[in-house]
């Protein structure tokens, strides 16, 4: 067992907690251990598994550090109940998000106000020199000084947002005031040597300022109209497959990480441990041995993880410009995890771009390659299932086997085409396993030229377009044997 | 350093006093597992300190440091202890034809026919030690629920002669590449901390530190480039020990300046793929070229 924690409070935790306006003689007392766990609530409510035992955990560590420095008592916090990357990520956000509000709420109760607002503004406005502030602000982002930014945020405000002004919408106003200041990642030409400008400024640092505006923007409104408003729910916001092709890959990536780790996981996690295993004559003989030959140690042969052999295609046609972005990138990560993969892309043919994943590593550079070297589409570019399913079947016909797995990516509209149902029957019998993920919500399955059902006879089709139902699919792909039908 | 800091910031210096330049979450997070006794889970990108780090506490708090590498296949037999069959056998053979069973079965199965193995070691040793688990996602999740027990209450159950206790508490600290989820059971039993590759300052202090005759201007430029290099996709992104060896190979040059040819000549410290090799040569190679044209022109 631990030690128990010294309930002595010391000098440090004494002292009065920089994070709240109401001092507190004893900082576990009622007051903090309840925002606690109210913070507790709110990580898990952003879905982060937090157990008792963490919070305790977190109580005993509080009194061990100082508490005059915001970043000791966060970190803190963070090493006890944030326990990945991800609930990392959550974890500040939902800390900026809760400590401010509970700062806010306290000075609307209290009655505090900014002090010098309303009428001051207006003078001290004409005093600030804009052009050295976007300088200092330049400086301050390239030497990432915290405090400087905090301070120059405001002076920014006061001097581009007049109050009352705003658009109303908090990322309206950051852009504009952002804008006016020139702040720019690229290199800009007409400044000094020794300006930061001239390097262009580092991104990191203009989204942190971007951030503290934001922050000081709300923090405003909310003594404006001396109300908080409801606190805006994290996930959604990058949660959401990217809808156009021009969108951030760096989101797809992340999910597609994701997935990877979960694929290791999962081919761990069912190894039974030694209940299969085969003795090892040889090793075993050779160890008897040490021991004067009796066989003493058995030794087994090592159990090898099974990854199921994968047989891939993609529709990239122009009706799932979208979604083949997406998909193309899980292809390539799964191309990471699978040794033995096929992948094909069809339009009105199909072609297989296996050696292509392994040969690039840029994703960049796969989806250029295959645009130009593929050679689906023929004559119209509108995709021709019953063409497709024909000579994929005489491609890989042979290869097929039952612990082979296909993966069919496509909507499944033929454009008024034959379906080649019974060619890709006749893959699906062979392969072990087939699935059919489908970019269309289920509502739009069977309208117009989507023939979906009468594939889905012969394999299981699943709806995918958000990333939840992606990883509810990789589940599915890498669930143990005995649960499947 | 004391054996027992009474503030993050002793932590802190000591940490520097023996070659290891923390940030601040890295001397907090120690500093905790020392107060509450709790085990730290060390997660981050490969080469950045991870390992060092429990070398590092060990060296600054004066204990001994106990390492397990862990592996696929890793089981008990080499984690915890094992019998000496060897000396058993020959014990019994040694054995005059009228003992006991009795007798025999309870000496064989004591202390001195016990095989320690890394964690053994470590609950059992008499003084406090740091005990390094490398790389805990490489072993399978049995291993892993055998590790609770040793992780919350510090004990070994041995069938043959009982519990074992730890006479003194050790700072454990578990290492991952994330290569795996973890098991919540784990996960909460450790402090976690999760350490990045450095910021660019941070990063030049430490090579300022480990190669301190290289000229700051050569290695502020050399962070940079690593810095550059770890933002494309690569196979393996340089570590910190290989940008530390780097500017140990540009000061061995007595080089000046790190221009694209410098670069293309001593790549091989820091990229090591071939696949790699090519993407960095690429773009990396072209940005110090255009860099070396932009101030050229500048300066002329």
């Amino acid at each position: 067992m631990p030690p128990p924690p010294d309930k002595r409070p010391s000098r440090e935790a004494s002292r009065r907690a920089a994070l709240f306006s109401e001092p507190l003689a004893n900082p576990l007392d009622a007051g903090l251990t309840a925002h606690l766990v109210e913070f507790g609530e709110e990580l898990r409510g952003e879905g982060v598994a937090l157990g008792t035992s963490e919070l305790l955990d977190a109580f005993s560590a509080l009194p061990e550090v100082a508490w005059n420095e915001p970043t000791l008592f966060r970190e803190t916090l963070a090493a006890t109940l944030a326990k990945s990357p991800e609930d990392r990520a959550i974890f500040d956000l939902v800390f900026e998000r809760f400590f401010f509000r509970a700062t806010e709420l306290a000075a609307l109760n209290t009655g505090i106000g900014e002090a010098g607002s309303g009428s001051d503004d207006g003078e001290a406005n004409s005093e600030i020199d804009i052009e050295a502030l976007r300088e200092q602000i330049a400086r301050a982002i390239a030497e990432q000084n915290e405090g400087a930014l905090r301070d120059l945020a405001r002076l920014a405000i006061a001097a581009f947002a007049q109050p009352g002004e705003g658009s109303g919408v908090l990322g309206v106003d950051v852009q504009r005031i952002r804008r006016s200041l020139g702040l720019r990642t690229d290199p800009q030409g007409d400044v000094p040597q020794d300006d930061p400008r001239a390097e262009g400024l580092p991104r990191e640092g203009i989204r942190r300022f971007e951030q503290l505006l934001r922050q000081e923007l709300e923090r405003q409104q909310i003594e404006r109209t001396s109300s908080l408003p409801a606190a805006r729910p994290l996930h959604e916001l990058d949660r959401a497959l990217p809808s156009g092709p021009l969108q951030d890959l760096a989101s797809v990536h992340r999910v597609v990480t994701q997935l990877k780790r979960r694929l290791k996981t999962q081919g761990q996690e069912h190894r039974g441990h030694r209940r299969h295993a085969h003795v090892d004559i040889r090793r075993t003989m050779r160890a008897s041995l040490q021991t004067g030959g009796v066989p003493i140690t058995l030794r087994y042969r090592p159990v090898r993880p099974r990854r199921p052999e994968l047989f891939v295609i993609c529709d990239v046609s122009t009706s799932v410009t979208s979604a083949s972005v997406f998909f193309l990138s899980v292809m390539h990560a799964l191309h990471d995890s699978f040794r033995k993969m096929r992948s094909f892309v069809f339009i009105e043919r199909v072609s297989e771009v296996t050696e292509v994943f392994e040969r690039e590593r840029d994703f960049k550079a796969v989806s250029e390659a295959i645009a130009r070297d593929a050679g689906v589409a023929d004559i119209s570019g509108y995709t021709d299932y019953g063409r497709v399913w024909g000579e994929l079947l005489e491609q890989i016909q042979d290869q097929l086997h039952p612990r082979a797995t296909v993966i069919v990516l496509g909507d499944a509209r033929t454009n008024g085409r034959a379906p080649g149902t019974d060619a890709f029957a006749q893959i699906a019998a062979r392969a072990g396993r087939t699935y059919w993920l489908n970019p269309e919500p289920r509502l739009y399955w069977n309208y117009g030229d989507s023939v979906i059902d009468t594939y889905a006879q012969y394999c299981e089709a699943y709806e995918c377009w958000t990333t939840g139902q992606l990883e509810n699919f990789v589940k599915i792909l890498t669930a143990p044997e005995a649960t499947r039908p | 350093m004391p054996a027992t800091p009474d503030r993050p910031e002793e932590v802190n210096s000591g940490l520097i006093d023996v070659g290891y330049l923390p940030d601040e979450a890295t001397a907090l997070v120690a500093f905790l597992a020392i107060k509450l006794g709790k085990p730290i889970l060390v997660e981050g990108p490969a080469g950045v300190g991870k390992t060092q780090l429990a070398k590092s506490l060990a060296e600054t708090l004066g204990r001994e440091l106990v390492r397990l590498q862990c592996y696929e296949g890793l089981d008990e037999a080499k984690a915890l202890y094992e019998w000496n069959y060897r000396k058993q056998l020959l014990r019994i053979q040694a054995e005059a034809q009228d003992t006991g069973w009795q007798e025999v079965q309870d000496d064989i199965f004591g202390e001195d026919f016990l095989l320690e193995r890394p964690l053994m070691t470590a609950i059992s040793s008499p003084d406090p030690v740091v005990l390094l688990i490398d790389e805990i996602d490489k072993t399978d999740q049995e291993f892993e629920a055998m590790l609770l027990e040793l992780l919350s209450d510090f004990q070994i159950s041995i069938p043959e002669l009982g519990r074992i206790e730890a006479s003194t508490m050790p700072l454990v600290l578990l290492t991952s590449n994330n290569s795996r989820e973890l098991t919540e059971a784990l996960k909460r039993r450790c402090l976690y901390l999760w350490i990045d590759y450095p910021s660019l300052e941070h990063e030049l202090e430490i090579v300022r530190l480990h190669a301190p005759e290289l000229d700051e201007k050569i290695a502020r430029r050399l962070v940079e480039v690593v810095a550059m290099v770890r933002d494309l996709d690569l196979k393996k992104p340089p570590s910190i020990a290989e940008s530390i060896d780097w500017a140990r190979a540009l000061l061995l040059l007595g080089a000046t300046d790190i221009d694209s040819k410098t670069f293309n000549d001593t790549m091989s410290i820091i990229v090591k793929h071939r696949t790699d090799i090519d993407i960095v040569a690429e773009r990396v190679g072209v940005k110090l070229d255009s860099a070396e044209d932009g101030s050229s022109a500048a300066s002329s």
